[in-house]
């Protein structure tokens, strides 16, 4: 009877020493796949045990900050966001995008270590704090300007890529999100466009007919290329003839029909933003030309930024609402409508903003950041962006002339009338969208940089959907705002 | 006073056996109380009470010789099926989650099966020493008991719902019929046996092939009914909600836990985010703050009251005792298997307690029962072999 007692004991032991593996597989193996499900309540509790870093603006206000809550002997942590709306979609996305620094799970062997005797120490974990390059106020005043209305403002440092001022229209109290039902009353925010769509981030997000600032890319592709020079000739009879039809010129901002120029220079067709100009260019150079510019400048892809990628929307043509990239551009594009914007090109203002940068750069594209430094609980710097670039789309040449032509822009051209200071040194480009509406109502833009000698800020101002919304009347008065505001102070 | 009255009656008997359940004990009431309600844990510690009282009236009544047990052990067996069967008694029955292993009596709510098991422990050693010498031959006339504990066995599992008790009852059956016979051949047909009768039994109980498909895919990557709701779910969020929120629970535990008192079993609002975690699922919130170390130090200690166990039968002189021996031993495994292989998902899971450290009266009380009866036999073994 011994021995099957014996081995029953061993049969006993083994059962138990199973037990033991299997706690060890679900301890350590399956502990990282598991932490990740979805639906994982005792995470989602760990998470709002965690005290979240705060986001700071440049100037150390606080824009997003944990609340403790001490329940039983448990202590937990709410969101709390600055009221300020200006802030709204870009800090809620950030507070996602950069949650591994927030919840301090972006750490290195050693402080994981420390992490791990903090825990068994029940210690709370802290988070890092992340300190950003926006500007409270630059980023309210152009809340401010754009408020009652639809659009965005972006405005950067084109030589580092620091961004100062991310604004959207119409905007909400991201405190909102945190409260039951609060998302739907967001959703019911309407801006004067119609659908509101507030927890978008219009100016990373929004797609919009870039009008008359694509002549920027397109110049950009004629110069470049060495196809045309700034004093190339032309002869504009107020229409450009395409597949044997007239494309009439834009309809003067003073009213009337669509104006004529007859001879010119390129750089005067950029000046006054002359379609029939740009219209005959596109055809000379082809749509893919002017489209494997366009790459050169990012579009086709989200431009890098600290924003989660889903904020983040791809400048393009766009088909049925998806991003349509022409396998054979010369039939597939028609390259006159695509020369001064038209043809269902689609763009950003981050976008636009990018391009305006690289020509203030002399052809260098820099890479937009939102994240200053991040820092830890005890001061220590995590990590700090050091400003980079992301290409070089166009020539030092070619970029130097585009900034002359967009100086006699504000000098003389379609933006002379909004009265920037000359001290300021603008270079603009304006754009006005039409929408194949009935009325003239117009999507209103102006992008530009200042000083144009040696440019500190580049901008992009969007304004939807405006009655006679030209660039220079809705747009561009908010871009001197926002240039004097970061110039003079 | 446990000790007390051990050192009295019993002075030879092992010597660990009592601190180890002490220990077990210990935890046991320490997790209670942290998972709260307080009342929970006093009722616990008024059991643990009662438990010391029966372990010390058990050693003080069968001080002499518990083997006078052996000439009742038809009551014992007629016993042990009437508690089996108790729960599905109308008036008393009190299902819980879908399985007919409660009575409540008033106030008072009971497992008979934990009495029910060491009833049938004492039966099948009785019966079997008896005749272990018939049984191995193996004539087929000598099946007929082995048939009637197989039928016995489905019954149950198809009355109870409950899968966990049938393996329990009948594994223990399997492990003396080997220690009897010492036939490999008999455990292998009887436990082809129980399998083709428990898939049977399964196919035509729903509550079974559930907690099976629980086991198997217990997150489902499409809504699939739920019991408790009209419209379906994801099988995560309603059938193996517990069994998935626990596993998490574990591996948020991670090597060296979050530390007792610092684990996460309750939501932002309070409520318990695994249900009755200190019943069955007791386990689980261990292993979360106790992390690996603590609870593979917790399952060393359940091995050695195991082989503890073993090492009395071994040195046991008579069959009777070491039949009782080893089958105490190995259900006392069993169940730890049971459960905490339920809720690792080595096995699909049932709702039986583990040993010593879940919430419950009869639980506790038929432990002490338990630990009385292996002192009592190493007592005896003991005192026989200094003589």
């Amino acid at each position: 009877m011994n021995t099957q007692l014996r081995h029953l004991a061993v049969f006993a032991s083994i059962l138990i020493a199973v037990l033991i593996g299997a706690t060890t597989y679900w301890q350590s193996w399956a502990g990282g796949e598991l932490a990740n499900r979805q639906g994982n309540a005792i995470q989602a509790i760990a998470q709002l045990q965690i005290d979240r870093g705060t986001i700071y603006a440049a100037n150390g206000t606080r824009l997003a900050w944990s609340v403790p809550h001490k329940k039983g002997g448990l202590t937990t942590y709410s969101r709390r966001y600055t009221t300020n709306g200006a802030f709204a979609q870009v800090v809620t996305g950030l507070d996602s995008s950069l949650t591994d620094y927030l919840t301090g799970t972006n750490t290195n062997l050693t402080n994981s270590f420390t992490q791990e005797i903090d825990r068994l120490g029940g210690t709370t974990v802290h988070g890092d704090n992340v300190k950003l390059t926006l500007r409270p106020s630059t980023q309210t005043l152009a809340e401010r300007l754009l408020a009652g209305r639809c659009g965005a403002v972006v405005a950067l440092n084109p030589q580092t890529g620091a961004v100062y001022a991310l604004a959207s229209s119409p905007t909400f109290n991201p405190n909102l999100l945190l409260q039951p039902h609060g998302g739907a009353k967001i959703g019911k925010i309407k801006g004067t466009c119609g659908s509101g769509f507030a927890e978008g981030d219009r100016a990373t997000q929004g797609l919009y007919p870039p009008g008359s600032t694509f002549k920027l890319v397109t110049a950009s592709a004629a110069l470049d290329s060495g196809a045309f020079t700034p004093s190339s000739g032309f002869y504009d009879p107020g229409y450009c003839v395409e597949y044997g039809t007239k494309v009439l010129n834009a309809s003067s901002p003073d009213g009337g029909g669509s104006e004529v120029f007859g001879n010119i220079t390129l750089a005067q067709g950029l000046e006054h933003s002359i379609n029939s100009v740009f219209c005959k260019i596109g055809i000379q150079l082809g749509a893919g030309k002017i489209l494997s510019y366009a790459k050169r400048y990012g579009f086709y892809a989200p431009p890098p930024l600290d924003t989660p990628a889903n904020t983040r929307s791809p400048s393009g043509l766009y088909h049925h609402g998806r991003l349509f990239n022409p396998t054979d551009p010369t039939t597939q594009v028609d390259p006159g409508r695509l020369g001064f914007g038209q043809e269902h090109m689609l763009v950003t203002p981050l976008q636009m903003a990018l391009v305006a940068s690289t020509i203030a750069e002399r052809g260098r594209e820099p890479r937009p950041y939102l994240v200053q430094k991040v820092t830890a609980p005890d001061g220590s710097v995590v990590s700090s962006t050091a400003p980079s670039t992301i290409g070089h789309p166009i020539s030092a040449k070619t970029a130097g002339e585009l900034n002359q032509m967009m100086q006699s822009v504000v000098t003389g051209g379609t933006a002379a009338g909004v009265g920037f200071p000359s001290s300021l040194n603008v270079a603009g480009k304006t754009g006005t969208a039409e929408l194949g509406l009935n009325q003239p109502i117009y999507d209103s833009w102006f992008t530009c940089f200042a000083p144009a000698n040696n440019p500190q800020v580049a901008i992009a101002v969007i304004v939807e959907k405006q009655y006679q919304g030209f660039g220079a009347s809705f747009a561009a008065p908010i871009a001197k705002a926002i240039l004097e505001n970061l110039l003079h102070s | 006073m446990a000790h007390v009255v051990a050192r009295r009656t019993v002075p030879l008997a092992d010597p660990y056996l009592l601190p180890m359940a002490a220990l077990l004990t210990a935890v046991g009431l320490t997790e209670i109380y942290r998972l709260g309600p307080t009342t929970a844990a006093l009722r616990q510690g008024i059991w643990v009470v009662i438990g010391v009282a029966v372990f010390a009236g058990t050693l003080l009544w069968l001080r002499h010789d518990y083997r006078v047990l052996e000439r009742y052990k038809y009551i014992f067996g007629v016993t042990a099926i009437g508690l089996l069967f108790l729960p599905l008694l109308p008036g008393i029955k009190d299902p819980v989650n879908g399985a007919n292993l409660w009575i409540r009596l008033g106030p008072l709510q009971f497992q008979p099966g934990e009495l029910g098991k060491l009833a049938l422990i004492v039966f099948l050693a009785a019966y079997l020493r008896e005749k272990r010498e018939v049984l191995a031959q193996g004539r087929l006339k000598d099946w007929g008991p082995l048939l009637v504990v197989w039928g016995m066995a489905m019954l149950v599992l198809f009355a109870t719902n409950d899968l966990g008790s049938a393996l329990l009852y009948y594994g223990i059956f399997l492990a003396l019929l080997y220690i009897a016979t010492a036939r490999l051949s008999f455990v292998a047909a009887a436990l082809g046996l129980f399998l083709v009768g428990a898939y049977a039994v399964g196919r035509a109980t729903p509550h079974v092939q559930e907690r099976i498909t629980d086991w198997l895919t217990p997150w489902s990557s499409h809504k699939v009914p739920c019991f408790f709701s009209v419209h379906p779910a994801l099988r995560q969020e309603c059938a193996s909600y517990q069994l998935v929120q626990s596993l998490y629970g574990i591996a948020h535990g991670g090597w060296i836990g979050t530390g007792l008192g610092r684990g996460i079993v309750t939501t932002a609002a309070g409520t318990q985010i695994v249900p009755d975690q200190n019943t069955d699922f007791i386990y689980s919130a261990i292993a979360q703050e106790l992390g690996l170390v603590g609870a593979a130090a917790l399952l060393l200690l359940y091995m050695a009251f195991v082989v503890r166990g073993f090492q009395i039968a071994l040195a046991a002189s008579d069959g009777f005792s070491k039949l009782l021996a080893a089958g105490l031993s190995f259900s006392f495994a069993l169940q730890t298997f049971v459960i905490v292989g339920g809720i690792l998902r080595v096995i699909p899971l049932t709702g039986i307690t583990l040993p010593f450290v879940s919430y419950g009266g009869s639980s506790v009380v038929s432990n002490f029962f338990l630990v009385a009866g292996l002192m009592l036999i190493s007592n005896r073994a003991n005192r026989e072999s200094t003589a």
